[in-house]
């Protein structure tokens, strides 16, 4: 299709008067990182590619925490993209924090190895309406056509077969060979074609979040940084007091990125409003000096599916397969948070399944089952299968809302010198066990739980 | 510290609204619902209780998260749906 011809159909969708009559060969919805990835994917294979987003602008829907591991994924699809994108810093701090009210317990990890330093680096902190936009913008170098604001509101099925979907403008019916869903951890597509089930609140969490503006020689004074590298901080513990989920913040150029996320049937139980939990978190003594002066510049919120292996749709159906957030591709084990990597990664495998299923001129759920077998080899479903076990484990009650706490006062008795007999670690443990009524056998069975959550 | 509140957090986001809501709610049913966890879940507080034990809602400041509709699907008092395309907010920053 030439590129005057898709000026056409752009034009006659925008203005809500023709029925679009073209013909995709894949239709991308949700112009996320997914969709994005799909759509360059498909159209440099030659594919005639169409992808729709809602928003204003690819990213306007969007929100993440947001650091994007698996910088060498988008490498392989964009070389040295990081010169090309807008990235805010590369991460070479991690710091894992367990939290009393009080008291911070933190491992603080840093690094300058290669992996971490040098290209293709290891984690970038990004902002998403310009990164998406950005990423979309590839998509459509490669040739792939994209409409924004619009919804997708349904999917068009002829005998048992996805054919295309149903746009909310007049007439809005577009036809496509393979229609890849990539509409977010709300995927109405994934439920109109029969693939997913209505979600349960213990399977999503909420996220909130401030990007507070900060001068960038402050940042780097204030996080030990030099030129552009950057610090993503993780909080465990009181930090989201008695509701399970954790705390977030991220240094951008010129900016922070600080957030909460509660798994929403906590919210629920404990009454709490999410965006008070974000005002207590930014007032622990260990977070206070470090958003300390920055001006409020945008207040955000996002739901986030975390149930991983549990929680994932069918993803393929004759015609159509699912990716990103949609396909629940976002492995929250407290180790690893991880979202944007996954779904690139999904997005890519969804594309090849439907070069494949052009070439050879067959979209049933068999040709296109190739999808599947390409998550293996891409890391998506080994690292699901692997960590099934974590998100579970991670939103135990104990782990949540004791342990970092008896962690954290465990260590102020350790450390703290005041004219009493020194004790041994172990006896100091049982005496604080002994506090908390935590018992024995509750830590050997939390401790085999890590282990298999975690070890192997 | 950088404290804020709740108004001062929605005006930093930008809405473009539609006349036409999104979501639309049963006020007979929110009436008869005892949990009424829209109230606390909402990141944009857009649901008050009301004294007679029906909900006020406003659709304009919605962040399309979705999660008023996933606590409310055992009570089935909300209907949920995007706004139209270039609707609903826009995020700049996040």
């Amino acid at each position: 299709m030439s590129p005057d011809h898709s000026r056409s159909f752009v034009t006659a969708a925008s203005d809500m008067t023709t029925p679009p009559d073209e013909h995709f060969d894949v239709i991308v919805v949700g112009a996320g990182p997914a969709g994005s990835a799909a759509a360059l994917v498909a159209a440099r294979a030659g594919l005639k590619v169409l992808l729709v987003e809602r928003g204003e602008y690819p990213g306007a829907k969007n929100v993440s925490g947001a650091c994007f591991y698996g910088s060498a994924v988008l490498n392989e699809l964009i070389p040295n993209w990081w010169e090309k994108a807008p990235v805010e810093r590369y991460v070479c701090r991690r710091d894992l924090v367990l939290m009393s009210e009080t008291t911070a317990v933190s491992m603080d990890f840093r690094s300058a190895a290669a992996g971490y330093v040098e290209p293709p680096y290891n984690a970038f902190t990004i902002l998403r309406p310009k990164f998406d936009r950005w990423f979309a913008a590839q998509a459509e170098a490669a040739g792939a056509f994209l409409l924004t604001s619009t919804v997708v509101d349904d999917v068009i099925k002829e005998r048992g077969r996805v054919v295309g979907i149903k746009v909310r403008r007049e007439h809005g019916e577009v036809r496509g060979d393979v229609v890849i869903a990539c509409d977010g951890v709300n995927s109405w597509l994934a439920k109109k074609a029969g693939l997913q089930r209505d979600l349960h609140d213990h399977e999503v969490s909420l996220g909130v979040k401030e990007v507070l503006g900060l001068d960038e020689a402050v940042i780097r004074e204030r996080f030990h940084l030099t030129g552009n590298e950057g610090v993503a901080y993780e909080y465990v513990g009181a930090v989201t007091q008695d509701v399970r989920g954790g705390a977030f913040l991220y240094t951008n150029k010129s900016s922070l990125s600080v957030g909460i996320i509660g798994q929403v049937s906590s919210l629920v139980e404990a009454k709490k409003r999410p965006y008070d939990i974000l005002e207590h978190f930014k007032s622990h003594p260990a977070v206070a000096p470090l958003v300390r002066g920055g001006k409020l510049r945008e207040y955000s919120a996002h739901l986030i599916p975390e149930a991983g292996w549990k929680m994932m749709p069918q993803l393929v159906a004759p015609g159509m397969l699912i990716a990103g957030d949609a396909a629940g591709f976002c492995l929250a084990t407290g180790l690893y948070i991880e979202g944007i990597n996954y779904a690139m990664q999904s997005g890519i495998a969804a594309a090849k399944a439907a070069i494949h299923a052009c070439a050879c001129r067959d979209f049933g759920k068999h040709t296109l089952a190739r999808y599947t077998e390409l998550l293996w080899p891409h890391n998506v479903f080994t690292d699901f299968r692997a960590f099934k076990h974590a998100p579970g484990f991670v939103n135990g009650n104990r782990l949540q809302n004791l342990y970092p706490d008896l962690v954290a006062h465990g260590t102020e008795m350790l450390f703290q010198v005041n004219g009493q007999a020194k004790q041994k670690i172990l006896p100091l443990s049982f005496k604080v066990m002994r506090q908390y009524k935590v018992k024995s056998r509750h830590v050997l069975s939390d401790l085999y739980k890590v282990a298999r959550a975690y070890l192997w | 510290m950088v404290m804020t509140t709740h108004e001062e957090k929605m005006h930093t986001t930008r809405f473009r609204v539609d006349d036409k809501p999104h979501i639309v709610v049963d006020p007979d049913k929110c009436k008869t619902c005892s949990v009424r966890a829209c109230v606390y879940v909402c990141p944009a507080n857009l649901f008050v209780p009301l004294g007679d034990g029906s909900v006020l809602f406003n659709y304009e400041q919605c962040f399309e998260c979705g999660t008023c509709f996933i606590v409310c699907s055992k009570e089935g008092a909300l209907r949920w749906d995007y706004p139209d395309g270039g609707y609903g907010v826009t995020f700049r920053e996040s």
